[in-house]
């Protein structure tokens, strides 16, 4: 997921090029006060014109509790953005709150249930809700967390192994899992080391989260080469499908490869692997069904 | 209506003055003015006229910029001129 | 000394029998440096002379002077390979009564040994010369202050022109050499306050870019020339000098040093990158027509295997022993490219000249595999086109272009594109990057152009390719 501040329109048109899974327009954080109207519209236009392909389109809005949060809502559902992103998501309620604000402008336009949410977790409270707010509408489709903002609150800060930050990624991979949606990892600031940041993949990944939030192109190749399964994974993933494919083609409950029983989470990692590699443009698709 | 502006002077931006006027008048300068300039007036004009503004002098920048950053840009240096918004209160 | 050719810049003018009408040329080697053309044609302009003919081997944004040495009648023509800033903008709405021609620099190099182009007096700015004429770009003495390496642009002219005068800013004592320009071939040495700033030749910034879109450009061209089939031990390569092309060498490097391979040389306008890259042992030999930084050109001064080349010997058409045709891969720019892969580098898209031919031309004729690496979208200026403003590279010479929106192969080359298919590589017809083009900025009106020829491209065989016309505002 690559974030794109709203008011820049020289990097809205093409940062697509790049090829990141998902980019997100910012209307937050990026945006000045006295810029929120125009990054609105910008950002309203760019979504109705600009061919982005098959990337998924998020826009961050502003709290519903500003002066902004309704409109950003309006403008980005009548552009059909495929996903909003809640900033500061604290309760349940507040993923009501702008569900119900989505509604009513999805009934206006005749394009009901399609915008889906992302809710942003980005303090303790929100933290400790997780799974509440994860649960807390259909439309959710992953919960993200936000760093700065979370270890400001907690009265700490960031440091490069990310030790204040464990209990809050485990927590929010936990409720996602919990609640069948996806997780997202923070961004990491620091363009020029390149080494770090690759660790800090290695490590998100390791917990578990399904994808990393980024603020520069130049961070993609990274996070791609991190969670894209390497060629050997791939090899073994097929082998486990293929012999999925030939139980269920014997009507066989039991799945065996190479003479011995095949457990439950081994096929649901083998199919996520697959899953993962069609993702990144490594195996096609068609060739896998 | 008062003068109010949007936009930045970026690649890929246009920045837009827009403020009393009789008539539709745009002045713009642009670096790809020969080849889009016609379409970049044409655009402004549509954009006003859909905003129900027929009376405006508009001064434009040009960097470049896409249709769609054009209508954006209009739309909002004529919100901040006429001080009525696009979107719901 | 006994026999010395110094003397004043006006005396050397009257004992070469310069008449009007005739032609005089220059080298381009200081780039936006250059004070040499300027300072000889006001000095031209002082003695009366009119109706002269200037064949420099390039102009750029410094030469806006000669505008008005155009206006008054002194200089009636010019060929060149670029133009830039005042004066091609000037020439482009109608300036010159007769055209100005343009010439790749392989081009120029065999018009002026073939005697298409002659040369009546060659004024040549040198870092350093004796007092009979021998003279370099290198520095020779303490006391060297413009130094540009390679002196290949000029070394045609010293050899064919009828009457060569050098210009230097450091005298020094016989012998100069090595030296590329002959003293055998010089009537006179002129010495000057300076014949040029140094600080300009850089072709651009030495640092890595850092901009995304440049690093995915750089990245794709880098895979095609690493599945190219091309790269193996011994291959030779050529690259340009903006962002992209030089963080190509980057990642060729790392990939070279991943599988052992090394380059026998590498040609042309030389950088520091490249320079890098033979110190470290990855390139062996490097054939310099243009030192394009201060290190390159400090490279030609000490390392007796970073050799100096005439432009006849770098990139003549027209001899076989020129150095183009033993190039594998050469990495170039645009300004567009067309659906039948003809490129243009000369006429920007308002019509105004803005570039240089540069050994564009000859390269992409005579290397294994030419690569054309241009971003399909400047801001809304579209870069592939249905058909280019001007055609400087015919398409039968040009292989592959890699854009940020794909990477398209001439059909004439199907076994190219056969490789880095099977090595992964997604390929686009390139009518889909012009339709692509024109989907995401509209369709561009016609350019208005006058019916007035201000400008003739010729291909390096001598023939006519293409008229510029001049633009109207």
């Amino acid at each position: 997921m690559m974030f794109v501040p709203g008011n820049k329109p020289g990097m809205m048109a093409d940062a697509h090029i790049y090829g990141p899974d998902c980019i997100m327009l910012d209307l937050e954080d990026s945006v000045t006060l006295a810029e929120k109207d125009a990054a609105r519209l910008l950002v309203y236009n760019a979504l109705r014109s600009i061919d982005y392909g098959d990337t998924e389109m998020v826009v961050r809005i502003n709290p519903l509790n500003t002066p902004y949060g309704r409109k950003d809502v309006e403008a980005v559902v009548k552009a059909g953005v495929d996903v909003i992103r809640m900033p500061k998501t604290e309760t349940a309620e507040e993923v009501v709150e702008l569900e119900a604000e989505i509604l009513k402008v999805e009934k206006e336009i005749g394009r009901e249930g399609e915008t889906r949410i992302m809710a942003a977790i980005e303090s303790a409270l929100g933290v400790v809700n997780a799974y509440a707010i994860a649960t807390a509408s259909k439309r959710m489709m992953g919960i993200a967390l936000g760093a700065e903002d979370y270890s400001a609150n907690l009265k700490t800060n960031r440091t490069p192994g990310g030790a204040e930050l464990l209990l809050a990624r485990e927590q929010i991979v936990v409720a996602a899992r919990a609640a069948g949606i996806a997780c997202f990892d923070t961004v990491y600031s620091n363009l020029d080391d390149m080494d770090s940041f690759r660790k800090e993949v290695e490590l998100v990944k390791t917990l578990g989260f399904d994808g990393k939030s980024i603020i520069n192109p130049r961070q993609i190749e990274i996070v791609n080469e991190v969670f894209t399964p390497t060629e050997k994974e791939i090899t073994k993933a097929r082998a486990v499908v293929a012999a999925i494919r030939e139980a269920q083609a014997m009507g066989s409950g039991v799945i065996s490869l190479n003479g011995k029983m095949v457990d439950r989470p081994v096929v649901l990692r083998a199919e996520h692997t697959i899953a993962l590699a069609i993702a990144a443009g490594v195996i096609d698709k068609e060739e896998e069904l | 209506m008062k003068e109010a502006v949007a936009g930045t002077l970026e690649s890929g931006d246009i920045f837009v003055r827009i403020g009393p006027g009789e008539g539709l008048q745009i002045d713009l300068q642009s670096s790809v003015a020969a080849q889009f300039g016609r379409q970049i007036k044409e655009v402004i004009g549509e954009t006003l006229k859909e905003l129900g503004i027929s009376d405006a002098h508009v001064s434009a920048v040009d960097k470049g910029a896409l249709d769609c950053t054009i209508r954006a840009r209009v739309t909002a240096a004529a919100v901040r001129s006429s001080g009525k918004d696009v979107w719901k209160d | 000394m006994r026999n010395s050719k110094v003397l004043s810049l006006e005396e050397a003018i009257r004992r070469s029998g310069l008449k009007d009408g005739m032609t005089i040329s220059f080298h381009h080697h200081f780039r936006g440096g250059d004070k040499v053309v300027n300072l000889v044609v006001d000095c031209l302009a002082r003695m009366g002379f009119k109706d002269l003919k200037l064949a420099a081997s390039s102009l750029s944004d410094v030469h806006s002077p000669l505008i008005g040495h155009i206006k008054n009648g002194v200089i009636t023509g010019i060929s060149t390979s670029g133009l830039r800033g005042e004066l091609a903008d000037a020439i482009s709405h109608g300036l010159m009564d007769s055209p100005v021609v343009f010439r790749s620099h392989g081009g120029r190099g065999s018009a002026i040994a073939n005697g298409e182009l002659k040369i009546d007096v060659a004024f040549l700015g040198a870092s350093a010369s004796d007092e009979l004429g021998n003279a370099c770009g290198v520095p020779r003495s303490e006391n060297a202050k413009s130094i540009c390496g390679s002196l290949g642009y000029a070394l045609p002219d010293a050899r064919y022109a009828s009457h060569v005068i050098v210009l230097t800013d450091d005298l020094v004592p016989y012998p100069n050499l090595p030296a590329g320009i002959r003293g055998a071939d010089v009537e006179s040495v002129v010495v000057v306050d300076s014949v040029g700033d140094s600080s300009k030749i850089s072709a651009g910034a030495i640092r890595d870019s850092k901009n995304p879109r440049d690093i995915l450009l750089a990245k794709q061209a880098a895979k095609v020339v690493i599945n190219s089939g091309l790269f193996v031990d011994g291959f030779s390569i050529q690259t340009g000098t903006g962002g992209a092309s030089l963080a190509v060498v980057k990642y060729i490097r790392e990939e070279m040093i991943a599988r052992g391979i090394k380059a026998s040389f590498a040609l042309g306008g030389i950088t520091a990158h490249m320079v890098k890259l033979h110190e470290e042992g990855l390139i062996g030999r490097l054939i310099d027509v243009q030192s394009f930084d201060k290190v390159a050109a400090q490279s030609i001064a000490s390392d007796p295997s970073h050799v100096e080349v005439s432009a006849v010997e770098y990139a003549s058409g027209q001899h076989t022993g020129s150095a183009t045709h033993a190039l594998d891969i050469v990495i170039l720019s645009a300004l567009e490219v067309d659906t039948d892969f003809n490129v243009n580098v000369l006429v920007g898209s308002d019509g105004v000249i803005r570039g240089a031919i540069g050994g564009h031309q000859d390269t992409a004729e005579d290397s294994a595999l030419s690569i054309i690496v241009c971003p399909l979208l400047r801001g809304r200026i579209p870069c592939v086109v249905p058909k280019v403003t001007t055609l400087i590279t015919p398409g039968k010479s040009v292989d592959v272009v890699v854009t940020e929106y794909g990477i398209a192969v001439n059909p004439n080359r199907p076994e190219i594109a056969e490789r880095l298919k099977a090595a992964g590589l997604k390929l686009v017809d390139i009518k889909e990057l012009a339709d692509k083009a024109r989907s995401v900025i509209g369709t561009p009106d016609p350019l208005p152009f006058g019916d007035k020829v201000v400008g003739v491209v010729m291909n390096r065989d001598g023939s006519v390719l293409d008229k510029i016309y001049n633009i109207r505002d």
